[in-house]
């Protein structure tokens, strides 16, 4: 790591000490200057196309004319002296806008996009208020650019933004720049769905309203009548930090929430667009309860279906429970106490329960920590065992594509990494190393220096290969010449780099994958390496529920007389038949959930749970680091959180002493105590006594408007608005106006920046962390000193097809393998169907055709599946669709037969 | 007299081939050239003083000398012939490629000897068609010939020369734009540092050139700095094509000494005014340069002596105003040219010049208010060089500027007549 120089600029003749590798620009806005910009961008870096953070620049303090220069493009050096408030300077940021301005619509008032505009802040900024142009605006034609964005060029001020974050940042090609002059043309070659799975920072990279959140549209508000809070996204293991905004009791939008040790800037489209489950259809709202025998359940009052619930729990009754890695560790603890440790289950396969604890082992042990999204950003060499992660935890991808940038920018001599378009053209789309060992063909091929497709057992072998051949104490995998090559190949790279990182996870379902990486991570610290292991877990608390369940992996045997099932869909652990013989064997089945799916269906009673946006918990993201979600609205009826039911069912029952809690601070807290991985939970965020000056902090902007007359068809007075005992959050606009710690920001604004921007004042440093530092705590931060533990020294046999078999392995999807974002519409507009992959050399050994229906023999189930060519497959694998209703519960991977169907 | 530029050039002739080159001692200096070691021949390049032809006025010599040299170098390193002639008024670069592209392909040679150049590209306007056939026949003339491919005359030097044919755009005469388009990118200009001897085409060390530069370097090589210096009147050496278009009496392209005075451009080569036309200004190298006047008409017309005038030399093709020619009128259609032609870059260019543009419109047309001409002198302030991105706009600003300064009667007479009083 490059240690960071101080330096003194004097900006108006003041001084102000910035970090000496930024522009002035970024120097300005650090030192919490304002300084208007539009091309600029903290992780895209500066252009110097628009043209609006001129400042005057002095060659000495005896100069007095000075120049203007662009302080996007101008280094921040040791005495450098600039004037924001010259004159000419002033005068020129003013003209800019007016420029920019002649052909915008002159619509804020009735724009979706105003009141969040940064095109509008900036022109507040400048001063810049009469029109002195007469002539007509251009306009352009929009697209139909899919379910996610909405395309309004007219408002289009020519930053090349969008076209930077598209195609340099997160490297899709069908979106760029068209035409010349005041014409330039920002979309598609011709109208269609965008096919970067990052597309929906479009909505936060556009200045103003070009690219708009199509979602959001669907159920528009005015952006300062949205009610917010911190909040983490519950669709992959990454934990990205959201901002999600309810009105009238629905959930309309989420957004990111900078994390620079997260997420930083941005979020995939699956975590964007993926929250219609919480105003889902298939909600449930209502306790349920199924009063005869295969009768359907219907709504009861709450305090019915407790009275019955606590009566299957009377009497000594054996009562088992299942949690979820969906769920908060707080619901799961609870869970667990109610039922007590003996008897409660983590909610995940026998295949998670056991890659899941052999992560978290991994981590836990050291000496190799795991990677945040940032550290990943910064890996200058990276294996990749296993994972699609573009489709597996799609936000890593997009680290990634910026980690191959690293070596040939330290290269670069001379050029500042913020200079983008110089470092580009003298970087020339170099690539350092990346290797990538997938099942099939991946997203990220574009960008890889190699890639192999292969077995789950070669890679794992291909990772062993590598570890033995950087440290021969490492096993010896005994591979094919071609593999031992490429294994020296991997191996010289990593052991040339200064950060490298191992990517593995649990889409493959293989331990041996895992155990491969950690051996290669260990054999570079061996070599003095400060190797970093990146692990892809599905779910959203995987590693928390990991760390809490130590007794029992997988589901249990039978289901006793009562069977309280948390937050799960028990049909996606196990396949049909375990499942339905386990419920079928308990006497009762309580399910507290929040969506109804095929558990649901077989319930007794069930309890209408609250989702991530109505509940307060903490989570545990794939790097260990647990980070809390804030309620961002109070949910109507009898929804609550899932730990409030565990503790009403135990009231109810006359076991208040087994789940006592009232408050989410005190089951965190006994959580905490508990379990020892979680022992520093509490931390990660300030508890409900928290309060600044006296105040909550409010969840509701300054400008929130209509409060008094929100209920008025009700009732004419104003009801006094919810509590939160479990927050220092208020549902209100009324409380503490300042900043906040950074783990309860609920939006980002500032006065004069009312836009995603706003984010620059709540930084220590532009790009930096936020003020105080990032959200969130690590629990598992190894000790770099620990001697790296004996190597995994079972080797798999290499993969060997077998006659009239397929192995059958998972393929996921960013959309559609996801068990709550495929119930959101845009998602589920895109999402993948059912199929039967295969290489088509082995279809033809089948005599199969494209578009041929396959039976497929899982666990003694025959599935019809339409057949798809995947050329990268390689021979002897099926590939199905990982996570999808009615195959998402059998583990895989799997040997299985197939036969062609005939046509129904 | 001398006329080394062309005096293979006969009007309505087919250029010489390459035997016929060869006859007029074609070829000898690339001959003599690989004799040389390359810093050898940059010196002598440099010696001369020869200036870049396509405007700018940079002594090519020494832009050869920031090209990497030696066993170190990146690889492969590149020559660019700049033939994307698109100024309006310019069309000295057509003569000398239509009529001896033998010449340029040596001068080419040569210098891509000098850098040690891997390969060469010509990038060549899109309505040169008859410059694109001519020079493809040249290419494969000179291959047989063995200027050109993997070891040239048993030098043990290679060069691989390209034509390209561009799409068409003013902007592709910056040389970091040209860059751009001929790796099949937008042409917008790149940000510098770095600049392109350094990290140029494909970010690898290049060199562009102006067609009529490389064209002199044959003749350097050959005659040595001195003749070269001789040739010119003043301190600039060599000859230059100027070019003189408008309503004078014999509009055309003439090959005469460095430091020509207008006046004599105007007058004796260009045969004066036509009848019952009297001039009123200049604009001395092309579009994008500031108007000269009357008082102007002896300046030498070297890069030193018009700067000195406040305009440039550019490419030393004049466009002669006359006072039956509304020079609002005429300002207006540079700029809708500029407007057309900015590449969408940077804010002031594509949109500035879109409402200077429409202000000429406004004040043509009898939409103007007085406040316009404020507008318009803003403009040319704010367009000015180090706000904009790249020179296109600094560019269009030169004739208005001087517009508005020597011909202000007319736009107010404009805004009082309620239009133009030409039409």
């Amino acid at each position: 790591m490059e240690v960071m120089r101080r330096v003194t600029i004097f900006v108006d003749g003041r001084p102000h000490s910035v970090l000496d590798d930024q522009n002035l620009l970024q120097a300005c806005l650090s030192a919490g200057l304002d300084l208007p910009y539009f091309c600029w961008h903290p992780a895209l870096g500066s252009v110097g196309a628009c043209r609006q953070c001129a400042v005057k620049l002095f060659r000495d303090a005896s100069d007095r004319r000075g120049r203007i220069v662009m302080a996007c493009m101008t280094p921040a050096a040791d005495s450098t002296r600039i004037s924001i408030d010259d004159a000419e300077a002033r005068e020129f940021r003013a003209r800019v806008i007016e420029w920019l301005m002649i052909n915008h619509p002159h619509d804020c008032p009735v724009c979706d996009e105003g009141g969040e505009c940064h095109l509008q802040d900036m022109t507040v900024m400048t001063g810049h208020v009469r029109r002195r142009y007469r002539g007509l605006k251009r306009t352009f034609e929009n697209q139909d650019l899919g379910p996610f964005i909405n395309h309004e060029m007219n408002r289009c001020i020519q930053c090349y933004r969008c076209v930077r974050f598209y195609r340099d940042f997160a490297g899709d090609r069908d979106f760029d720049a068209f035409s010349l002059r005041n014409q330039v043309y920002f979309g598609r070659q011709q109208d269609g769905t965008l096919e970067s799975e990052f597309s929906g920072n479009l909505v936060e990279v556009c200045p103003t309203g070009v690219f708009t959140d199509k979602s959001f549209k669907e159920h528009y508000t005015r952006k300062w009548d949205l009610q917010t809070a911190p909040s983490i996204c519950v669709h992959c293991g990454l934990g990205c930090n959201t901002i999600p905004g309810e009105r009238y009791g629905l959930l309309r939008r989420i957004r990111n929430r900078y994390n620079g040790e997260v997420n930083g800037y941005f979020l995939c489209d699956r975590g964007r667009y993926g929250y219609g489950f919480v105003n889902g259809a298939q909600r449930i709202r209502a306790p349920l309860l199924r009063r005869e025998l295969g009768g359907p359940a219907a709504p009861v009052e709450r305090q019915e279906a407790l009275a019955r619930i606590a009566a299957w729990m009377a009497d000594g009754a054996r009562v088992v429970a299942i949690g979820s890695p969906r769920a908060s560790l707080e619901a799961n603890f609870a869970l667990r106490a109610l039922v007590g440790p003996a008897h409660f289950y983590g909610g995940m396969s026998a295949a998670e329960s056991r890659l899941t604890a052999l992560i978290a082992q991994i981590l836990q042990r050291g000496p190799a920590p795991a990677a945040s999204l940032q550290e990943a950003a910064e890996a200058d060499a990276v294996l990749v065992l296993g994972e699609d992660v573009t489709n597996s935890a799609p936000m890593l991808a997009l680290s990634l594509r910026q980690a191959v940038r690293r070596q040939p920018m330290a290269a670069a001599r001379g050029i500042p990494p913020w200079d983008d378009h110089a470092m580009r053209q003298v970087t020339q789309g170099q690539r350092g190393p990346l290797f990538l060992a997938t099942l099939a063909a991946t997203r990220l091929e574009d960008v890889a220096r190699e890639t192999l497709r292969a077995a789950p057992a070669d890679i794992a072998r291909l990772g062993f290969a590598v570890a033995h051949a950087l440290d021969a104490d490492a096993p010896s995998a005994d591979v094919d010449a071609p593999a031992h090559a490429l294994a020296g190949r991997i191996a010289a790279a990593l052991l040339a780099a200064g950060q490298p990182l191992v990517v593995a996870g649990m889409s493959c379902g293989s331990e041996d994958m895992i155990r491969a990486a950690a051996d290669v991570a260990w054999a570079l610290r061996r070599a003095g390496r400060p190797a970093r292991l990146a692990f892809v877990v599905p779910e959203c608390d995987s590693l928390g529920a990991a760390l809490m369940t130590d007794r029992n992996p997988g589901l249990p045997q039978d289901g006793a007389d009562l069977l309280l099932v948390m937050e799960n869909d028990l049909y996606r652990r196990a396949d049909t038949d375990t499942v339905d013989s386990l419920l079928g064997s308990a006497r009762h089945v309580v399910l507290i959930d929040h969506t109804a799916h095929a558990t649901a269906a077989a319930a007794d009673a069930v309890l209408p749970a609250a989702t991530f946006a109505e509940a307060t918990g903490t989570l545990v993201n794939n790097e260990g680091r647990a980070q809390r979600y804030f309620r961002v609205f109070a949910a109507a009826g009898d929804v609550q959180e899932s730990w409030r039911w565990i503790h009403d069912i135990a009231a109810a029952a006359g076991r208040t002493r087994d789940a006592p809690w009232t408050r989410l601070d005190d089951v965190t807290a006994a959580c905490a105590t508990a379990i020892p991985p979680l022992r520093r939970i509490v931390e990660a965020a300030p508890g409900a006594a928290f309060r600044i000056a006296g105040q909550k902090i409010p969840r509701e902007p300054p400008r929130y408007s209509g409060r008094t007359a929100m209920h008025a068809q009700v009732d004419v007075d104003e009801p006094k608005p919810p509590d939160d005992p479990d927050t220092p959050l208020a549902f209100s606009m009324e409380g503490y106006a300042g900043r906040p710690p950074s783990p309860l920001i609920p939006y980002f604004w500032s006065p004069g920046w009312n836009s995603v921007q706003a984010v620059n004042k709540f930084q220590e440093e532009i790009a930096g962390p936020l003020a105080g530092g990032d959200p969130g705590v690590r629990l598992m931060a190894p000790s770099s000193g620990t001697a790296p533990p004996a190597y995994f020294r079972e080797v798999p046999p290499a993969f060997a097809r077998r006659d009239g078999h397929w192995l059958a392995v998972p393929l996921h999807h960013i959309f559609g393998s996801d068990e709550l974002s495929t119930r959101s519409p845009p998602v589920a507009s895109l999402a993948a169907q059912p199929y039967a992959a295969l290489n088509p050399d082995d279809a033809a050994e089948l005599g199969l055709n494209g578009g041929d229906l396959l039976h497929v023999q899982l666990r003694g189930i025959s599935h019809r599946l339409p057949l798809r060519f995947e050329p990268a497959l390689p021979k002897g694998l099926l590939g199905l669709p990982a996570g999808m209703d009615g195959l998402a519960g059998i583990p895989l991977p799997d040997w299985v037969r197939v036969a062609k169907a005939e046509a129904p | 007299m001398e006329t080394p530029l062309t005096r293979n050039i006969l009007p309505g002739r087919e250029p010489p081939t390459r035997r016929a080159y060869e006859r007029s001692g074609g070829y000898t200096a690339l001959r003599q050239a690989l004799r040389m070691t390359p810093q050898e021949v940059q010196k002598r390049v440099k010696d001369s003083g020869l200036r870049g032809r396509g405007g700018a006025g940079f002594i090519t010599g020494l832009k050869w000398t920031f090209v990497p040299m030696g066993d170190d170098a990146p690889r492969p390193k590149y020559l660019v012939a700049n033939a994307d002639e698109m100024e309006p008024g310019s069309f000295k670069d057509r003569l000398l490629l239509e009529g001896d592209p033998h010449q340029l392909l040596e001068g080419m040679i040569i210098a891509a000897y000098a850098i040690q150049a891997d390969m060469a590209f010509i990038f060549l306007r899109w309505a040169y068609r008859r410059a694109a056939r001519h020079l493809e026949q040249a290419i494969a003339e000179a291959c047989e010939g063995g200027y050109l491919g993997s070891d040239i005359l048993g030098s043990g030097y290679g060069l691989d020369l390209h034509l390209h044919v561009s799409a068409g755009r003013y902007m592709c005469g910056e040389e970091t734009a040209l860059l751009n388009a001929l790796e099949g990118r937008r042409a917008n200009p790149r940000s510098k540092p770095p600049f392109p001897p350094v990290s140029g085409l494909f970010g690898k060390p290049t060199t562009v050139n102006n067609v009529e530069t490389l064209c002199n370097v044959p003749h350097i090589v050959a005659n040595g700095p001195d003749w070269f210096k001789g040739l010119g009147r003043g301190s600039d050496g060599g000859t230059k094509l100027y070019g003189v278009s408008g309503k004078v009496k014999r509009p055309g392209l003439w090959e005469l000494p460095m430091g020509t005075p207008a006046r004599e451009l105007l007058e004796e080569h260009a045969g004066g005014m036509r009848d019952g036309v009297r001039f009123r200004g200049l604009l001395p190298g092309g579009a994008s340069t500031d108007f000269l006047v009357a008082e102007h008409l002896d300046v030498p017309m070297d890069f030193d002596s018009v700067q000195k005038a406040g305009s440039r030399l550019g490419t030393g093709t004049m466009i002669v105003l006359d006072d039956q020619t509304c020079p609002v009128g005429m300002l207006r259609n540079l700029e809708h040219f500029f407007a057309q032609e900015s590449c969408g870059w940077c804010t002031p260019c594509w949109s500035g010049l879109a409402w200077v543009e429409r202000m000429l419109a406004d004040l043509e047309e009898g939409r103007a208010r007085p406040e316009d001409l404020e507008q318009l002198e803003a403009h040319t302030r704010l367009l000015g060089p180090g706000h904009t991105f790249c020179a296109l706009a600094p560019g269009a600003m030169e004739p208005l500027q001087s517009g508005l300064k020597y011909f202000r009667g007319d736009f107010e007479e404009h805004l009082r007549a309620g239009g133009c009083p030409w039409k």
